[in-house]
């Protein structure tokens, strides 16, 4: 414990040295973020430890901006020399590259003042012996559920728990630390009759060790999902409703996520680019980036560069109200940034979520299953068919037809095609089931209609 | 290039290094071996003609891995004491079941790659960063010359220079060093309102002169430049099963992951791969051969050594049609009793390795490719790929066109809106009816995914026809 705390005030100090020494090189603003953490991951397969991996882990990456011109470092190697040396090198590099008049740090005044408690720490800590067993028993749960399930991927159960120091030149000085706890399990079922095997996976992640689900709970999900798509088959090509369960309509949060981000926008890469205050979606629609949910998977008290997290309503009641922006592609855009710089240490700043979600409806899935006479229910997307400018999709799918507001039988190989503005503006029902399993989440969604294609 | 260790650039004794490989290959441990790593990276890009970021990595470490029966214990380091090996050693070895008990292990010979496929010395890291910067302006320029619809110009230059030693205990000791660069380039064009984004690049274990041969650097431009505005006047792509015409080169994704990711060794001992059991079997049409080579010289996916210090070679995946064989590392070789091939790789030294594919192709067959063409009445001619995904369990696999058109009574018609094509990866390749004499290699653009870590591969293919397969645009 004092050796933690010793390490600590090490690395603020570190901190505040080198960003001193830049400085002394040079640097007009500069910035600087050390990360360090401790993982620990045991996947056991058919009953007995496949693999086990632990390690430590640190990283600092430092930003100088000469003027208007920057360039941005990282490195693992934290001894003396190593450190001054790439202090050195990043001012070089920095004068290498051409002026941006929009580049630089925050404004001073701008800086996270009040850091909020988010509770993204849990200091519990699991031998190695408990961590195997909790990958045996979310594997065992998947295995024995159910008689068609005969293989095995494997069981996991992940943890670690590090901590963030980011300071810059205006004499911000900030630090959070956050843990996560995570198991899956991944089991192969097969065709009793064809012998034509399926895979599917369940997980659970939270920051608290206690508020993860039992193990069996995961593996007996992770088996329902694998089983129920036995027996899959194409369907004609045809133009349907699709539901997207919670799961893949998390993607299509993904997909909205991407194109609000300031750097796709003042790119002209996004097909939402000179969007905003226009109607995307019907006026049901509500979507939120809430960086300081407590305990939320994308919480932190402060962002990439040193800004207040909030909350913004990116889409309310249908209308885009909000891009989410880092001081960068603010700037580009003439707009203050939304407090989403996600800085992984050796990049420049980008923008990312923090917990981006949208707001649940009051249908259950089943509910909306009902309302389908003839339809697909997408449980599985796979691939990268989609054209960000445009907003075009088309991706692999895999789920359900729907007959008669019933799940009637299992599909695969098939496509579905369409334009994400269009998708957005068919949302028809949401349903009421949101959880977060990731920085994204999204309730079950039915869009009106797609295309599906198959034979 | 294949080098003779470089213990010392870890500030490491080869005493230290026996030591801890002694101290995790105890008795109940079949294999042990420990992965020293040093990499820098390099970045440069440039967007609104500015080359403005500039961006430098530098991490080292070391991996240390035991494996006893299906079992791998693995931790790894970013401080290279020898405290911290030992303590590293104490983890791997922990699979074990057996705390103590260290065996001699037998004293590695200093071995050096028997090949030097990318023989570019420091050139890259040495390059100035003003080389860098004007290599990208060149393609600014050269691409908004192509065409005033051109609007927005991003490229990237990216180096890698990788040092690596591989200690055994089945007594290899080995080096090698890694250069690896890419440069991408992604235009934005517009007209009357509507954008569409064309991208184009390429690379490999090649030095800076590359970029330069024959001006590769501004076909790049001019090819980005072409793919943007080419999809301007793109129509919907069709929906439905249809005869599809893959171009040579980079969609040789298909084989990526219709069936290279479904002949890594690791999902066939686990008997999860869709390609279990059948070896020996007819997994393609006769006129189909595809093979793994590690060994093509300055190419993305090819290596001296794999990261278990195997020497790469080349591997027949399907020979006429027939399943003939996996790629493997040692544990999956060792587990299931077939040949090694040098296919064990790692991200990095935070990795553990696994059964991956270096540059995966077709060999020519006879056609002519204008005559593969004119055999299809209605279908589609797909030219350049974005990315591609596998469900190694069930087969089915997704490649997603970002250049494609229309055949229409023989001819290349209209260009289509990019759409995913999907398939099952034991069927499709049987579905292959005519092969072209055109083999392409890709430009090395290539990284492959897999349980979470990115290696660098090559793919190739020459003109081929599918008979059929699903092609999911939004046109009936």
């Amino acid at each position: 414990m004092n050796q933690a705390i010793q390490q600590r005030d090490g690395y603020s100090q570190l901190a505040m040295d080198l960003l001193a020494k830049a400085k002394r090189d040079g640097a007009t603003e500069a910035d600087i973020i050390i990360a360090d953490g401790e993982t620990f991951s045991v996947q056991v397969r058919l009953g007995a430890v496949d693999r086990l991996t632990k390690a430590r882990e640190k990283h600092l990456g430092l930003r100088v901006f000469v003027g208007k011109r920057s360039a941005s470092t990282s490195t693992s190697d934290f001894s003396a020399d190593s450190l001054n040396q790439l202090v050195a090198e990043t001012c070089i590099l920095a004068k290498a590259v051409v002026g941006d008049p929009v580049s630089g740090l925050p404004a001073a005044d701008q800086m996270a003042g009040e850091r909020p408690d988010l509770d993204l720490y849990d200091s519990t800590r699991l031998n190695t012996e408990q961590q195997i067993d909790l990958a045996k028993r979310v594997e065992a749960a998947a295995m024995s559920s159910d008689e068609r399930v005969t293989n095995s991927e494997g069981g996991d159960f992940d943890s670690s728990s590090g901590r963030v120091v980011l300071g810059n030149s205006h004499g911000f000085l900030g630090e959070y630390q956050s843990s996560s706890f995570s198991m899956a399990a991944s089991p192969v079922a097969t065709d009793p009759e064809t012998g034509a095997m399926q895979r599917d996976s369940w997980y659970a992640v939270q920051r608290k060790f206690a508020k993860l689900d039992s193990p069996e709970a995961v593996g007996l999900e992770a088996a329902r999902r694998t089983v129920r798509k036995l027996g899959a088959r194409k369907v004609a090509t045809q133009r349907a409703p699709v539901i997207f369960d919670a799961e893949m309509a998390g993607s299509l949060m993904g997909n909205l996520c991407s194109a609000v981000s300031g750097y796709s926008l003042y790119k002209g890469a996004s097909f939402l680019a000179g969007q905003l205050d226009k109607p995307l979606a019907p006026e049901y629609v509500t979507v939120y980036d809430d960086g300081r949910v407590v305990g939320g998977l994308g919480s932190r008290p402060f962002d990439g560069e040193g800004l207040p997290t909030r909350r913004t309503t990116v889409v309310e009641r249908g209308v885009l109200k909000s891009y989410l922006l880092d001081t960068y592609s603010g700037r580009k855009l003439g707009m203050a940034s939304t407090g989403n710089a996600s800085r992984s240490v050796g990049e420049n700043p980008s923008v990312g979520p923090t917990n981006f979600y949208l707001a649940p409806g009051t249908k259950t899935a089943q509910e909306i299953i009902k309302t389908v006479k003839q339809g697909l229910y997408v449980t599985d997307l796979i691939g990268f068919g989609i054209n960000m400018v445009t907003g075009d999709y088309s991706r692999g799918a895999a789920g359900f037809w729907i007959e008669g507001g019933e799940l009637a039988y299992p599909v695969e190989e098939i496509t579905i095609a369409g334009n994400l503005k269009e998708m957005f503006a068919g949302i028809e029902m949401i349903g009421n089931d949101l959880v977060f399993r990731g920085r994204i989440a999204s309730p079950t969604i039915k869009i009106g209609e797609m295309t599906i294609a198959g034979s | 290039m294949g080098e003779l260790i470089q213990l010392a650039s870890f500030g490491l004794t080869e005493g230290d290094v026996f030591s801890a490989l002694g101290r995790v290959k105890v008795r109940d441990v079949d294999y042990a071996d420990l992965y020293f790593e040093s990499c820098v990276s390099e970045s440069v890009s440039m967007e609104e003609s500015l080359v403005k970021r500039a961006t430098k990595n530098v991490s080292q470490g070391v991996g240390v891995r035991a494996t006893a029966g299906e079992k791998t214990g693995f931790a790894y380091s970013d401080e290279l004491t020898k405290k911290d090996l030992e303590l590293a050693a104490d983890t791997a070895r922990y699979i074990a079941n057996s705390p103590s008990g260290a065996q001699a292990v037998s004293v590695p010979v200093r071995q050096r790659p028997t090949r030097d496929l990318y023989p570019v010395e420091r050139a890259q890291a040495e390059v100035a960063t003003a080389d860098r910067v004007s290599l990208l302006n060149a393609i600014d320029a050269e691409a908004r010359r192509y065409d005033p619809r051109i609007k927005n110009v991003m490229a990237s230059f990216n180096t890698e220079y990788k040092v690596v030693v591989v200690a055994t205990s089945d007594g290899t000791l080995i080096g090698d060093v890694q250069p690896l660069s890419r440069l991408q380039v992604t235009c934005i064009a517009e007209e009357n309102g509507q954008r569409q984004a064309g991208s184009f690049g390429g690379g490999g274990r090649v030095g800076f002169e590359f970029y330069h041969e024959g001006d590769r650097h501004l076909r790049f431009a001019r090819e980005a430049a072409r793919e943007a505005i080419l999809n301007l006047s793109a129509v919907d792509a069709p929906a439905g099963v249809m005869p599809v015409v893959l171009g040579g080169g980079w969609p040789g994704i298909l084989l990526h992951e219709a069936i290279g990711h479904g002949l890594e060794a690791d999902f066939n001992r686990k008997k999860t791969s869709a390609f279990s059991n059948l070896l020996g079997k007819r997994v393609a049409s006769d006129i189909c051969t595809i093979v793994d080579d590690g060994t093509l010289p300055g190419r993305r996916g090819s290596l001296n050594m794999d990261d278990e210090g195997t020497p790469t070679g080349r591997t027949v995946l399907i020979e006429d049609g027939i399943l003939r064989g996996y790629i493997t590392d040692k544990l999956n070789a060792r587990l299931m009793g077939i040949p090694l091939t040098g296919n064990g790789r790692r991200e990095s030294y935070q990795s553990v390795v696994l059964p991956r594919m270096t540059n995966t192709f077709m060999l020519a067959g006879t056609s002519d490719p204008e005559e593969i063409i004119r055999s299809v009445d209605r279908g589609l001619y797909a030219v350049s790929f974005g990315g591609g995904q596998v469900d190694i369990t069930n087969g089915k696999f997704v490649f997603s066109a970002s250049e494609a058109y229309l055949i229409e009574g023989g001819k290349v018609t209209r260009p289509v809106k990019g759409a995913t094509l999907i398939g099952s990866g034991p069927e499709i390749l049987t579905k292959v009816s005519m092969v072209g004499h055109d083999l392409k290699l890709d430009e090395g653009i290539g990284t492959c995914g897999k349980d979470g870590q990115s290696v660098p591969v090559g793919v190739g293919l020459p003109t081929i026809r599918i008979d059929e397969i699903t092609v999911g645009g939004t046109q009936r």
